[in-house]
């Protein structure tokens, strides 16, 4: 009698401190692909989210969390323990987000990348790297002497097709000759199995190397073997001073802030976000003098017009790699194609595979 | 055509490389299992080793302490499995899940200060021979010291165990503790060496991915390889020469599937990403078939724990 009365109160005592817990404070949790330590995707979402917390917003992190089943329970275990607002960090989060989102309707969540909202409470966001892949590109253009460009390729997604796209028609408009070669290594973050896959680009003859993975092990690889490489989610210049002429850097900060805040003040709404170099969710690392200042000077251009609009990184005309026409002259292709990208452009080589 | 044969050569030093790790690991691992120990710990110590030597490398400034704390470091993590599965007589197969989970976790922790250095240029051997002879060149040489220490392990793990006394003692001890321990022999402290040997060589494992293969930390850089070199030890029957052949395959078929995409062939990517595992086990298979053999060389008490009568 005695001891089920002490577990009464100990229950209740419980209770009341958990839900206390969860009125009082107002908590946003990450959900990251990586290890915060991969000095690339997850490093950088990570500096959002010591943005936020600078901004005076509690937070919680889960990295490494593979794709798939795990994802779901993580989400899930977030949205449990009283987290108002998570940000879901990869592109394989998608569905699990969405599920868990419909057994939450009072927590809000946000994915990255993606492109279902099936319920309203559910966002998108996602970087237009793409645009950054065109400066990749004419770089590569540029500065390629064998004509061959080697591209280390996660998963075959639109993302990553269409930053394969983009990069290969900015190469093309500058050095017609240029080929694309593509190794997939079904991976975002495997420093062995991508410095492999770098390594088996340069003997195939590449000598520019860029990627579409999260470590640092390609551009250590190039400067090793003295080819050119470019840094991928973050300034990755140090690892590879001598190769690198530049990093896309992804700004998740000052996106995560806004919508944690809003999140926080009941302002927050359902949206899609595409932000690119204009708004600066995708920005460049300082370019490699190596490259000459007439080329810097031309990039920096590029950029600039990239950034205003002047320029789009998809103008027709475009065609596939059959030679079906994409997107006709004088136009440019939509944010709903390019969304769904699933085809290569003419000059890249090989299938993507299904 | 010599620039072709040249390229196989690369090709082929390329491949002797990315086996390595797998090598070191699986030969330590293989004399731990001899000796009747299961430590499913491999990936857990080759991080420790990982992340040790190249936290050394760094303070240190000297390769050389690097690779050897690399080493000790994975002796003292495997000194956690010994007390525990030897002393405290837990179960092999938990103890070491433990172990591995342990050292992800452990390695991740201390490396938060290591992340985003670049690392030491390690040196090469043989550099100027590489260059100037034609296949072989490429094959034989400009490799690091510890490359042609792994490529030797699995003939010395062989003469060590088939002709020595001690070789002798640690299979006596993997296939029959209890008559072993009648003879007279210590079975806990011929087990506590065989994991600590184990530990070292998985620690020399990591500190070659940290040091020389990738050089720089990154959390969970060992990817899985501990895993694999856990299952060439097992499809390789215990031999060690197998296990030279398996670990070659593993990495030949890696780097080669690479190559056929960058080349442009028209295989499905996911097929030829799957071709290392499926080709390695299938090849142990089909070398291994001989039954006689497997019995001989499996140690009959692996995994299970040793109570001494007294």
């Amino acid at each position: 009698m005695y001891k089920n009365f002490l577990r009464y109160i100990i229950s209740v005592l419980f209770f009341l401190g958990v839900s206390g817990q969860a009125n009082a404070d107002f908590k946003v949790g990450f959900v990251y692909v990586g290890p915060t330590g991969d000095h690339g995707w997850t490093y950088q979402h990570d500096e959002g989210r010591k943005a936020v917390e600078a901004a005076g917003i509690k937070t919680t992190y889960v990295e490494s969390v593979p794709e798939g089943a795990d994802a779901e329970r993580v989400i899930r275990q977030l949205a449990q323990s009283g987290h108002d607002l998570i940000f879901t960090t990869s592109f394989g989060y998608m569905d699990p987000t969405n599920k868990v989102a419909k057994d939450f309707p009072n927590v809000k969540f946000e994915h990255a990348t993606g492109y279902k909202r099936e319920h309203s409470n559910v966002s998108t966001y996602s970087a237009r790297f793409y645009e950054g892949r065109t400066l990749l590109g004419h770089m590569a253009g540029k500065m390629t002497k064998t004509n061959v460009i080697g591209y280390i390729a996660s998963f075959p997604i639109p993302e990553v097709i269409r930053g394969i796209n983009a990069m290969t028609l900015a190469a093309q408009k500058v050095n017609p000759d240029i080929k694309t070669k593509i190794v997939w290594v079904f991976t975002w973050y495997d420093p062995g199995k991508e410095s492999e896959a770098a390594q088996a680009l340069i003997d195939q003859g590449a000598d520019v190397i860029m990627q579409h993975t999260d470590s640092t092990a390609p551009v250590q690889v190039a400067e090793k073997a003295g080819v050119w490489s470019f840094g991928q989610a973050s300034d990755m210049q140090r690892f590879a001073p001598k190769s690198i002429l530049t990093s896309i850097i992804d700004d998740w900060a000052p996106y995560y802030v806004e919508r944690s805040i809003a999140a926080r003040d009941g302002t927050w709404k359902q949206q899609d976000t595409w932000h690119g170099l204009k708004e600066g969710m995708v920005a460049m690392a300082p370019y490699n003098s190596a490259m000459g200042s007439d080329l810097v000077k031309e990039v920096e251009q590029l950029q600039k017009d990239l950034a205003s609009g002047k320029t789009h990184s998809f103008t027709g005309p475009i065609y596939d790699q059959k030679g079906n026409i994409l997107v006709a002259e004088g136009s440019v292709a939509d944010d709903g194609m390019l969304a769904g990208m699933n085809v290569y452009v003419k000059g890249v080589e090989g299938d993507i595979p299904q | 055509m010599s620039f072709d044969l040249n390229f196989i050569g690369i090709l082929i030093g390329a491949i002797m490389a990315s086996s390595v790790p797998l090598i070191l690991a699986a030969s330590g691992e293989l004399i731990t299992e001899r000796s009747g120990v299961l430590n499913l710990g491999v990936e857990g110590m080759m991080i420790i080793g990982a992340i040790s030597g190249f936290a050394l490398m760094v303070i240190t400034d000297n390769l050389f302490l690097a690779v050897i704390g690399s080493m000790i470091s994975g002796l003292i993590i495997s000194i956690i499995f010994g007390v525990l599965t030897q002393s405290l007589l837990t179960n092999h197969v938990a103890t070491g899940l433990a172990l591995t989970i342990f050292g992800i976790g452990m390695s991740a922790m201390i490396g938060k200060n290591f992340v985003g250095i670049p690392g030491k240029e390690f040196p090469l051997l043989f550099v100027n021979l590489k260059e100037n002879i034609p296949f072989l060149g490429p094959i034989l040489f400009g490799h690091s010291v510890i490359l042609y220490f792994a490529f030797l392990l699995p003939f010395l793990t062989n003469y060590f165990l088939r002709k020595t006394k001690i070789g002798l003692i640690i299979r006596a001890v993997g296939d029959s503790p209890t008559s072993a321990s009648n003879q007279g022999i210590n079975v806990t402290l011929v087990r506590y060496s065989c994991i600590l040997y184990g530990g070292a060589m998985c620690g020399l494992a990591g500190a070659y991915l940290s040091l020389i293969y990738t050089p720089q930390w990154i959390e969970n850089m060992t990817g899985g390889r501990g895993w694999i070199a856990l299952a060439l030890v097992v499809f390789a029957t215990w031999s060690p020469i197998k296990v030279l052949i398996g670990a070659l395959i593993f990495g030949g078929i890696t780097i080669l599937q690479l190559h056929m995409q960058a080349v442009g062939l028209r295989i499905p990517v996911q097929l030829l990403s799957a071709l290392p595992y499926i080709m390695t086990i299938i090849v142990l298979v089909v070398i291994s078939r001989d039954s006689r053999k497997i019995k001989l060389n499996t140690p009959t008490s692996l995994g299970q724990i040793f109570y001494k009568e007294k």
